[in-house]
């Protein structure tokens, strides 16, 4: 997979979302959309925008607020032969359709051998540091990493947002892209053309030779300040963006772990049976000769994401807890 | 199949249905015996005495049109078509299996006969073949799409927001339920205030209708006016067929801790096989008997054919995720 174009030029995070499910839709008659005011409405963040205009009512399918009914629906379309990129509109609202995606979706291929193809996509955001409280403001991806059958990527840029929604779309497996609610706002440098990205990359997003900060999705630009600000204090950071969770690149963590032989791990979600939790019991399984120090992670509360904003703030990652922590780590 | 949608003669067409129904009679007789001598994981869960509605169902429905059951759903995988070699070796977990050993019995899945899935949990499956319905409408193909419950299903929120959006988009669904009076254990009177499951359709504008599931020919009726109906673009239909489980929820359950012996013997009374032999009558007596006995033939076939066969490859356990 590749990038055709050479031509970039600097636009929102929805905005390179709505680029790729644009020239998805218009690649494939297969690709449709299906999801809560995704169509005439536009979507809430914007990033179906001008597709129903586009490509039509058989394509862009508005649905009633019935996670579970659509995700189903998604399903079957899906082994009759359609590539259906599901709109979650708020991660929080996967809760009520876990059984349509973990129990239907992510396990439909391997428990009948292979007969049933599932090349599902569904897009959602999550996320926190907007005051939307307990119940908007989730990252829930190590649910759906716990239970297998699901690929799952978190774009952290909008070029990446480009990429992963197109390369989830061509992807032949069941898919969670997981956007970030603070990121909808980012601008940056996206491809014009058909711009995919392979699923199961990592990519280090800063060298250094002291530590590696591995990280992904919104936290990635915490991490990169925190390295930023670690640096002035003659720290060497490598900042590694995980972006696919499911599979994950060990060729590059294991290289990044082999070069700077300790590791930070941080994200937003809780740490409680966590991404950074799983990645500690592998990297010391895989490679505990490597390291020079305990692994150490900055990551949300084990609370529900509180409302009020100093309450919020202090459970959710920040620069400075990375920085304390990252320095922790050459203790 | 082994039924025919267009008879050439009405008893060809009858002796077709009453085909189906031995067969699945031989092989769940068969079945039990395997699960009793420890030969067959897991759980069984039977439809003796509910052996009309899927032979009357199917044969109202084409080779490419989609369908869904639940785990009590391989009467219709095997009316539709769907080869009984490969069902007997996926229920027994060989490698020779329709899906390789890794579902069993509750999981069967071949969408090249449009079976989207048997299903482990109540109403799992409902959305799924909304979805074939959807991808129908979007192909704009006449396929119409079936998805087969109990009334136990009528009480899961996943399918009403299916029978919603099936009728808001007009789709070509069927959704044929099978009343048989019990959800597991629980009667429908202790499970729901309104037990005319029909008129709950009205919430949805969905045009339903209650049907004797005991009778082969009544059930293939209501599902001939639904499917030319789907096939037409003109929405689903809820066909409710009344029928009764008279064996238990699955193989360690006699069925008679919920039940009275009268009610389970009013029932037997009117099973489907011997009524529809019944009508069929005695001058049919000779073929029915060699259906009968080509049938158990045959699935004993199928059974030798895979407790013979290997169980899946060790090297496979992890294949099939991801494609």
């Amino acid at each position: 997979m590749s990038t055709v174009a050479t031509e970039t030029r600097t636009i929102g995070y929805t905005a390179a979302i709505s680029e790729a499910l644009h020239q998805e839709m218009a690649r494939d008659s297969n690709v449709f959309v299906i999801g809560e005011d995704i169509g005439h409405f536009g979507g809430m963040f914007r990033a179906t925008e001008g597709l129903l205009e586009a490509f039509g009512e058989k394509r862009v399918i508005d649905t009633p607020i019935s996670e579970s009914g659509f995700i189903g629906i998604a399903l079957g379309a899906a082994m009759a032969g359609k590539r259906p990129v599901v709109e979650l509109m708020f991660f929080d609202f996967a809760l009520v359709a876990m059984d349509q995606i973990l129990n239907q979706v992510a396990k439909a291929q391997y428990m009948t051998g292979g007969m049933a193809k599932v090349p599902l996509v569904i897009r959602t955001q999550g996320g926190g540091y907007k005051g939307a409280a307990a119940q908007h403001s989730q990252m829930l991806e190590a649910l759906f990493l716990h239970v297998p059958g699901l690929k799952v990527v978190c774009p952290a840029t909008p070029a990446d947002a480009k990429g992963l929604v197109a390369g989830a779309i061509r992807d032949n497996n069941p898919v969670l892209v997981v956007e970030h609610k603070q990121l909808y706002g980012m601008k940056g440098e996206v491809p014009e053309g058909e711009h995919v990205l392979p699923l199961g990359k990592a990519y280090v997003r800063r060298e250094g030779t002291d530590l590696t900060i591995f990280t992904y999705s919104y936290t990635l630009h915490l991490a990169l300040q925190a390295a930023e600000e670690l640096a002035a204090s003659g720290i060497s950071a490598e900042v590694v963006d995980l972006q696919s969770l499911n599979p994950l690149d060990w060729s590059t963590i294991q290289a990044s772990v082999t070069k700077t032989h300790r590791v930070l791990i941080a994200h937003e979600s809780p740490g409680r049976c966590g991404v950074g939790a799983d990645l500690i019991a592998q990297i010391q399984e895989r490679m505990f000769d490597e390291l020079d120090a305990p692994i150490l992670r900055v990551t949300g509360g084990d609370i529900p994401v509180p409302f009020a904003q100093n309450l919020e703030e202090a459970s959710l990652p920040s620069v400075s807890r990375i920085v304390a922590q990252a320095k922790a780590c050459l203790e | 199949m082994a039924t025919v949608s267009k008879p050439d003669t009405q008893t060809e067409f009858k002796l077709g249905l009453y085909r189906q129904m031995v067969r699945l009679r031989a092989l769940e007789q068969r079945l039990t015996k395997l699960s009793r001598d420890g030969q067959l994981r897991g759980s069984l869960h039977l439809a003796t005495g509910q052996e009309a509605v899927p032979a009357g169902a199917c044969a109202a429905l084409r080779k490419d049109d989609t369908f869904t059951v639940t785990y009590r759903g391989h009467g219709y995988i095997l009316a539709k078509g769907v080869d009984l070699n490969l069902v007997v070796a996926e229920i027994l977990g060989r490698a020779t299996g329709l899906n390789k050993g890794k579902g069993g019995k509750m999981h069967l899945t071949d969408p090249s006969y449009g079976l989207l899935g048997a299903n482990g949990i109540v109403g799992g499956g409902v959305g799924t073949a909304v979805g074939g319905a959807l991808a129908s409408w979007m192909d704009n193909s006449d396929r119409v799409s079936m998805t087969v419950f109990g009334d136990g299903t009528l009480n899961q929120g996943h399918t009403h927001e299916a029978l919603n959006m099936a009728a808001l988009w007009n789709l070509p669904m069927i959704f044929l339920c099978e009343n048989n009076l019990y959800a597991e254990m629980t009667p429908l009177s202790r499970s729901t205030k309104v037990t005319d499951l029909t008129q709950k359709m009205a919430a949805y504008g969905i045009e339903a209708v209650s049907v004797d599931g005991n009778d082969p020919l009544a059930v293939y009726e209501v599902m001939r006016k639904a499917v030319e109906k789907g096939r037409k673009g003109k929405g689903p239909t809820f066909i409710e067929a009344m029928t009764y489980r008279t064996c238990g929820h699955y193989q360690n359950d006699p069925g008679t801790q919920y039940r009275t012996p009268a009610e389970i013997a009013e029932w037997e009374a009117q099973a489907p096989i011997a009524r529809f032999e019944k009508h069929l009558g005695a001058k049919l007596a000779a073929e029915l008997a060699q259906i009968n006995a080509e049938e158990i033939k045959v699935v004993d076939a199928a059974v030798d054919a895979a407790l013979a066969a290997p169980a899946p490859s060790i090297d496979d356990l992890q294949k099939d995720m991801f494609v």
